[in-house]
């Protein structure tokens, strides 16, 4: 039978792989905004167990809302991106460095 | 046939499993493109599991708004961009034990501190929306608009200022082409466009010619 | 009647105006100016004085002890600015006005070529006022304020001649040692208003038997008298001041001052504020038999191991310093045999002798041009008459003779000091009784060498000479004849013209100093040392009383003048006369073959016992090398090295540690964050803080 453990376990796993993503790659800005979905996924799977489990749609409502916001938030994101990328005509991560102290 | 609970098992490890080799695909392949691929096939798998979870409005919404239009954007940003292969592999080897590690350590307090034993415990009950006697969609909507209305409209200005933002951000202006400018409009002065100079209707000594009718 | 108020403040401020007349208005006024304003304060002063005195002997007027001016008020502490004046103050006042008023008038003709003339003059007049001050005090705050006020004008003075490097180290000398001895003098002060509860001398003698029983807590287990603590440090600053061993050393060099000023402080006046001091803290002393044998052998000891190093010295004015070192320890010795009238009277007579010698001698140094080494002298007495035989006057009431001032005080103090069973007496009496001899040995000597036997020195006529400087317009003329520094350019023996007597301001001094040198001990001695003269001024326990069973055998100032031609002391005398005679004035190459033949003792008596040398190699170098530690060790490497710039480069290493972590990598940051997040997590989970059951 299906518990709440497994959805929770299955969001932790995808938060970590994501955060494995965010400093395993040096190569692909686009990488780290994908990185950064999939921890928004993970965050989404748990909303929506709970929401589930505890019969709160408070839960599914939020999940709504992150959906929301997640898109704007990766439409400007890339939209840096690509400024990025005109001005430095790289995406690698590792030649962004202009804040180093 | 097979026992629900039993099937219900077996499905949710088979789109779970999915789901976490599509995540890992995300951040290993060399290939921009079929990195935003497999973002996709994790978001199917993810919305398979919510159909699960019996939260159906949610799962399409995933789909549609998700992975078409978002990962859609991606798709797009990132053949634009026609980023080299080459450029690539660099530090990656290098970090990955590093990487695995945090991962795994994290992995492991998260789920010591949410306390994964006590909600095996905790069994899937009754939907419910079911239960409520309407569909996941009206149940959601039930709530969204009565006791979360504002932020609701919230989301929506959000939305609009993330669209603000995305064209305000990358907007060039081309040297070469000619626009309006309203504010300029407006500023002109009359007297820079306009002189009134004084004249006689016609010349007075040749009344005839000038009388024409006009076409 | 009554002391009037305004009389007293007239006599202390009278000299305090010619100060500042003379100071700050130095250059408008001249020359004669300044001398004018200062000797008519002084002169106004002298005159109240003496009729002070007379209101209070002939006048029967009662002591006068009032506080007219509030000076501070701190909590229960109230001092003030008063005046006590009692027989003894007043006697102070006379010898110190007299004697001062002598000097101002023989400085007109000693420093006449000075161009600090006016400086001079507004100087000693401000000595005389901080003098009045400390005499006339009636609690110890004033006390303390004309104490240190006459050591720094000592301290100007003696470097009057700033210019010389000599002169500079003696001034620094002596403030440094008197220093020394002020350290004490607070310490005692401090004492006194702790045990006592307050400064004022009126209520702390009436206090001063509750002094009994009561010790100071050392630690837990050392206990010290108090009033022996209290005698003992208020002593060490009359050890600095009065120049006892072994703080008598910057007497000597404070020779390089000007020769009046030897006469007024370092003879007459300051150093015997330590002597007062004790006399007038009496009833405190009287508590303490251990601070006064304390007193009695560091006072023996001076008397009679300066007056050795006196027989070995060259310089006229350095033989009569010693002279006044060794005298100081008579009275001291005096003070601490209870004897403080004798103390007090042979103060008195010494001011008057001793003003005289060093007058006496500045007289032959002007003379001699600034020659001041004997060995250049001889013979003088055909060339100044009057000086001579004044100086005779001085030298034989150094020495005692009977009929002369210094017998009747000296003669007292040897007997008073015989009388005496306090611990430390036996020794104090050998000390007393062969400095007796000592004193006669150096003073004969003295006045052979200077005014009797062949002339060492010859006229050579004028010569290159400082004259022929001034004649040229050289502009300094801080070594033209105002030092006492010998020749410029001359060979030592070598005058320009021949020795003189000098002018009248010089001599009528000299004369007015050698009347009281004769007389005043004949008249006095019986009233003040057996008649209780002092009356409640000086409080000495019927134990200690030794002037008293003295007063029993006193049969009048004329008996006891034949009776010392029988003493033992007037005996040595004779013997070191006759010495001295067959040595200077008939057979003088036997100087030279006893100095040889003794050379290891005159080389500890010309060293001083290595004192000095002692004091400038431990203190004196160890301050300077204390200092350079500091410098170097402490202010160099420690506060600038360490915590100022360390404390800095200690941020920049840390900070350009920390700058690393900068890197300008957004998946730096994000690591940097994960991990904060694992550790919080962590602790989450370490406390025990997990869900609910966990």
């Amino acid at each position: 039978m299906i518990t709440l453990s497994h959805f929770i376990v299955l969001g932790a796993v995808l938060f970590c792989i994501a955060v494995a993503g965010l400093f395993i790659n040096r190569k692909n800005v686009i990488v780290l905004l994908m990185a950064i979905e999939l921890m928004l996924l993970a965050v989404n799977i748990n909303f929506v167990a709970f929401s589930r489990f505890q019969g709160d749609v408070a839960g599914q409502v939020f999940v709504f809302f992150i959906l929301t916001v997640a898109a704007a938030e990766s439409a400007i994101g890339l939209a840096i991106l690509v400024l990025l990328f005109r001005n430095r005509s790289t995406v690698n991560v590792a030649e962004i460095d202009s804040m180093k102290g | 046939m097979i026992d629900t609970n039993l099937f219900q098992l077996i499905c949710f490890y088979g789109f779970a499993i999915v789901t976490v080799l599509g995540a890992l695909a995300v951040i290993s392949v060399k290939n921009s493109v079929h990195a935003v691929l497999s973002l996709v096939l994790t978001f199917f798998s993810t919305a398979c599991i919510w159909l699960m979870a019996e939260a159906e409005f949610l799962a399409i919404a995933l789909i549609v708004v998700y992975v078409g239009a978002v990962m859609v954007l991606f798709l797009f940003v990132v053949m634009m961009l026609d980023i080299k292969q080459e450029q690539v592999r660099e530090g990656f080897i290098r970090y990955l034990p590093v990487g695995i590690i945090v991962a795994l350590v994290m992995l492991v307090e998260m789920l010591a501190l949410i306390g994964v034993r006590t909600m095996h415990a905790h069994v899937m009950g009754a939907d419910p929306a079911t239960v409520a006697g309407v569909s996941n969609t009206a149940w959601l909507g039930q709530a969204l608009y009565t006791q979360y209305l504002l932020p609701f409209e919230i989301a929506a200005l959000i939305l609009t200022v993330g669209v603000v933002v995305a064209v305000a951000l990358t907007l060039r202006h081309r040297g070469d082409k000619r626009h309006e400018s309203a504010s300029e409009q407006v500023r002109v002065n009359p007297r820079d466009r306009i002189r009134v100079v004084k004249m006689a209707p016609s010349r007075p000594d040749e009344p005839t010619a000038s009388q024409e009718p006009l076409p | 009647m009554q002391l009037s108020t305004t009389i007293l403040l007239i006599i202390a401020l009278a000299p305090l105006a010619g100060c500042l007349l003379a100071g700050f208005l130095g250059k408008p006024i001249g020359r004669v100016g300044a001398h004018s304003a200062t000797i008519l304060g002084l002169a106004v002063s002298c005159a109240l004085s003496f009729y002070v005195l007379y209101q209070l002997t002939a006048g029967a007027a009662p002591s006068y002890n009032q506080d007219i001016y509030t000076w501070f008020e701190i909590g229960r502490l109230h001092v003030s600015v008063g005046f006590m004046v009692d027989r003894l103050t007043a006697m102070m006042m006379v010898v110190v006005t007299f004697v001062s008023l002598l000097v101002h008038v023989y400085t007109i003709g000693y420093m006449a070529d000075d161009p600090g003339y006016q400086r001079f003059f507004s100087y000693i007049s401000l000595f005389t006022f901080a003098m009045l001050m400390l005499v006339m005090s009636n609690n110890f705050m004033q006390l303390f304020f004309g104490w240190e006020g006459v050591g720094l004008v000592s301290y100007l003075l003696i470097g009057f001649w700033y210019k010389r490097p000599s002169a500079i180290f003696a001034n620094l000398k002596a403030f440094l040692v008197n220093r020394v001895g002020d350290f004490g003098f607070l310490l005692g002060i401090a004492a006194v208003l702790y045990f006592l509860g307050t400064l004022d001398y009126a209520t702390a003698f009436a206090a001063a038997p509750s002094l009994v029983g009561k010790t100071l807590a050392l630690t837990a287990d050392m206990h010290w008298d108090a009033a022996t603590v209290i005698c003992v440090l208020l002593f060490i600053g009359a050890m600095g001041k009065s120049a006892q061993v072994p703080l008598h050393v910057w007497l000597p060099d404070s020779m390089e001052g000007p020769t009046p000023i030897s006469a007024l402080i370092h003879a007459a006046t300051m150093v015997t504020a330590g002597i007062f001091m004790v006399a007038r803290m009496s009833p405190i002393f009287e508590l303490s038999s251990g601070a006064l044998s304390f007193v009695l052998v560091i006072g023996a000891t001076g008397a009679l191991f300066t007056g050795l190093i006196g027989i070995v010295q060259n310089d006229i004015k350095r033989v009569i310093a010693y002279s006044t070192l060794s005298q100081l320890g008579y009275m001291t010795v005096a003070l601490g045999a209870s004897a403080y009238a004798g103390a007090v009277f042979h103060l008195m007579t010494h001011a008057f002798f001793k003003a005289l010698l060093f007058l006496g001698a500045g007289s032959v140094i002007i003379a001699m041009h600034h020659e001041q080494d004997m060995r250049y002298m001889g013979g003088l007495r055909k060339y100044m008459p009057i000086t001579w035989i004044t100086m005779w006057i001085g030298s034989l009431a150094l020495v005692a003779i009977p009929f002369t001032s210094g017998f009747y005080s000296k003669d007292a103090i040897i007997e008073a000091v015989g009388e005496s069973h306090r611990w430390g007496s036996g020794y104090a009496y050998v000390c007393v009784l062969v400095g007796a001899f000592v004193t006669a040995l150096y003073t004969f000597r003295q006045m052979y060498l200077t005014f009797h036997g062949k002339e060492r020195f010859t006229v050579v006529g004028h010569h290159t000479h400082a004259h022929a400087h001034a004649a040229l317009g050289d502009a300094h003329d801080d070594h033209h004849v105002s030092s006492d520094d010998p020749h410029q350019g001359h060979k030592p023996g070598e005058l320009e013209h021949a020795p003189h007597e000098s002018p009248w301001v010089v001599t009528v001094p000299l004369i007015l100093l050698a009347i009281p040198s004769l007389l005043v001990g004949f008249f006095t001695i019986g009233p003040m040392l057996f008649g209780n003269w002092f009356g409640q001024a000086i409080h000495v326990e019927e134990a200690n009383n030794v002037l008293g069973e003295l007063a029993g055998e006193f049969h009048g100032a004329a008996a006891m003048a034949l009776h010392g031609f029988l003493s033992w002391p007037f005996a040595l005398v004779a013997l070191a006369f006759v010495i001295t005679t067959y040595i200077y004035l008939f057979n003088p190459a036997m100087a030279g073959r006893i100095k040889n033949a003794l050379r290891p003792l005159w080389t500890v008596l010309d060293r001083k016992y290595w004192v000095d040398d002692v004091y400038f190699a431990v203190f004196a170098r160890g301050g300077v090398a204390l200092g350079r530690l500091f410098w170097k060790a402490g202010d160099a490497a420690v506060i600038d090295g360490a915590m100022v710039n360390g404390s800095a480069g200690l941020v920049r290493r840390i900070a350009a540690g920390v700058r690393r972590l900068q890197s300008g990598y957004l998946y730096h940051y994000a690591f940097a964050m994960i991990v904060g997040l694992i550790l919080l997590l962590g602790g989450f989970w370490l406390m025990g803080s997990g869900p609910v059951g966990q």
